[in-house]
């Protein structure tokens, strides 16, 4: 039996197992955003001193947005790769995914040493608390996510991504475009709606 | 022997992806758009919210595969997310989110 057929862990359901305890962690963690963007909301406009959220730099925060939308582009193109045997494609979207994944914790880097030296701190007010929690645990998640994606690529580039390894690539986009939906719901709730 | 298991269904092709990135980065605008035309502000929260779900649920049918995929995956996540949204309204309602301004 090859490796990755022995590495197949099927339910009684006929699923896999890995995808299915992913799906249920993926739920988990709806309940975790949930409740820091609750959080945000209850305490928006409630800060006795400023910054106000009106500091919050929406064109720039929009590219920052396209640059997640096209990565999760690039991580459905990276899994096709995998899925078809295509190994050269895959390493190039895997590390495309990846590269967008930094370019948005740069972004965000630089988003929160702005705001600093605007005087929004995480115990400046109740905005900046919330702000800095919400964000920065999504911030960390995508975190999470680059160094994946970087693990897979370096997998690519030594030829341990082929086919047979296709659950494994969809498992890490499963968490990729996860983290994209949260921000999706972020932008709009935290950003647009002010 | 591919890792799939049985039951997977197959997965869009990439021009399926190509069409939806292009409707995301459209609404993407659009909300941008919206959030500076002052005469969407009375319908502004609504028309963010409706472009935000749209948004959302694009990318878990079509780049998640929930469209194609095991309606226990579509329970697993549908579920929790739910209760999320429950959840988030009770706490709001609550902490006088919703109190309305006479």
């Amino acid at each position: 039996m090859a490796p990755a057929a022995a590495a197949a862990h099927h339910t009684s359901l006929g699923l896999d197992s890995r995808k299915m305890a992913f799906w249920a962690f993926i739920g988990s963690e709806c309940l975790l955003f949930a409740s820091l963007i609750s959080t945000y909301l209850i305490y928006k406009g409630r800060s006795l001193v400023g910054p106000y959220p009106d500091i919050l730099n929406i064109p720039f925060t929009s590219i920052s947005t396209f640059d997640l939308l096209m990565s999760s582009l690039m991580m459905v193109l990276a899994l096709a790769a995998v899925q078809r045997g295509d190994l050269k494609w895959a390493k190039m979207w895997l590390f495309l995914t990846a590269l967008l994944g930094m370019f948005f914790l740069a972004g965000q880097v630089y988003e929160f040493t702005s705001f600093v030296h605007e005087g929004l701190t995480l115990q400046r007010n109740l905005f900046g608390a919330t702000f800095f929690v919400l964000t920065g645990t999504h911030g960390a998640h995508v975190t999470v996510g680059v160094i994946w994606l970087l693990t897979l690529w370096s997998r690519a580039l030594r030829g341990k991504l082929g086919k047979a390894n296709a659950l494994t690539v969809e498992i890490c986009g499963l968490y990729w475009h996860f983290v994209d939906v949260v921000w999706i719901v972020i932008f709009t709730v935290v950003y647009l709606i002010q | 022997m591919r890792e799939s298991p049985a039951g997977e269904h197959a997965h869009p092709t990439a021009g399926v992806y190509l069409r939806v990135a292009a409707v995301l980065v459209i609404l993407t605008v659009i909300e941008v758009g919206v959030f500076y035309v002052p005469a969407f502000h009375p319908v502004l929260v609504p028309t963010l919210l409706i472009l935000s779900a749209v948004k959302f649920t694009l990318v878990v049918m079509f780049y998640m595969h929930l469209k194609m995929d095991s309606r226990f995956f579509t329970f697993l996540f549908g579920g929790p997310l739910l209760l999320a949204m429950v959840m988030t309204m009770g706490l709001m309602f609550l902490f006088g989110a919703f109190v309305l301004k006479r």
